[in-house]
């Protein structure tokens, strides 16, 4: 299947959605990423029961301190597919892309980077 | 262990306030068993600091560093050539340890980021519930391991006061009354008669800051 998904988005492989701690996207932020966002499988059926789940607390958690420091939280997301979903992967990219369109560019990213 | 809890983050940016550049100081120990300051929170924090000024065009140059325990000397001693050139130093550790770290650095200000909330126990990762209020005369051998002074609203050492519900606490029926919880512990292990061994109550004036000084051990001649 060839799909095709917006060609900003830069994906980092991770084993599981549990392996995506806060300070992963915490960085993300920090070195200027206009939103993260993590796909898990759907809930209810993680290979090691709860990764997805904890991983959606996470992104929770990174939507406060988003919040508490000024930005936009819904720059951080969670989405859930199975991996026989590619079209529903490539339509979140599309989500995702469209809403970083309609809140702008990060506003650290154009504020000085520390980290580069 | 010493459980804290993060300061609401408006509290840290108000604490923080003109300074430019600070060193976020955790401790390995105790605080970073109970997921609030050792190594891994201070990496968050210090990012979501540094994220906060760049975005309010008050950039601020934060460094992170955790030591093993901030109450012990020995592990302070690192820090003694890395502070200097900071405008403040943050700390993550316990109320103790926060207070040892600015006797060492008496001429720097140094910012508690943590609040120091009870000595307790893990439930659960993350979930942790008070135990002990370290009273000094531990009463637990018995209250057949029930903490008066903890878990009973009004700390009684001597029985239950006239609020006791079956089995609640006159002050909400979340709670349960510590005085039950000993009789039944005490009913349970056939020491009953125990309960009646009067305990005198806790000298609460003209309180000074304990010492502990274990036996086989004195204070270095330097300090008496
Ligand atoms: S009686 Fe309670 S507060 Fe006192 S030392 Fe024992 S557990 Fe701690
Ligand atoms: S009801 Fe029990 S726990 Fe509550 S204050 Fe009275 S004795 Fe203490």
């Amino acid at each position: 299947m060839r799909l095709e998904y917006p060609a900003n988005v830069r994906i980092v492989r991770v084993p599981c959605t549990g392996k995506v701690d806060v300070m992963l996207m915490l960085r993300a932020f920090q070195k200027g990423a206009d939103g993260v966002y993590c796909v898990g499988c759907l809930e209810g059926t993680c290979h090691y029961n709860a990764g997805n789940l904890r991983c959606r607390e996470r992104v929770e958690h990174v939507q406060s301190m988003l919040d508490e420091m000024g930005m936009e939280k819904e720059r951080v997301r969670m989405y859930n597919l199975s991996s026989g979903e590619g079209p529903t992967f490539a339509a979140y990219a599309k989500e995702m892309t469209a809403y970083i369109k309609e809140v702008g560019p990060s506003p650290l990213g154009t504020a000085q980077n520390k980290d580069e | 262990m010493i459980v804290g809890k993060r300061k609401p983050f408006e509290e840290i940016k108000d604490l923080i306030g003109p300074y430019k550049k600070v060193l976020n100081v955790g401790c390995g120990t105790c605080v970073a068993v109970c997921l609030v300051g050792g190594e891994k929170e201070v990496d968050v924090l210090s990012a979501e600091i540094d994220m906060a000024r760049r975005l309010s065009k008050e950039p601020i140059d934060i460094d992170s560093i955790t030591v093993e325990r901030q109450c012990d000397r020995e592990y302070l001693e690192v820090l003694d050539d890395k502070v200097e050139g900071y405008d403040a130093l943050l700390t993550m550790a316990c109320g103790a340890g926060v207070q040892f770290l600015a006797e060492r650095f008496p001429e720097t200000p140094v910012l508690p980021m943590v609040d120091t909330t009870f000595i307790g126990v893990n439930q659960g990762v993350g979930w942790y519930e008070e135990r002990c209020r370290s009273c000094s005369s531990c009463v637990l051998g018995v209250t057949g391991g029930v903490c008066p002074v903890t878990m009973c609203a009004k700390s009684l050492y001597n029985g239950p006061c006239g609020g006791t519900n079956h089995g609640k606490c006159e002050i909400s029926d979340d709670q349960d009354c510590a005085w039950h919880m000993i009789y039944e512990r005490l009913e349970k292990q056939g020491r009953l008669d125990g309960i009646i061994a009067f305990t005198p109550a806790r000298e609460h004036e003209n309180q000074v800051p304990r010492t502990t000084i274990q036996p086989g051990y004195k204070k270095p001649e330097s300090e008496q």
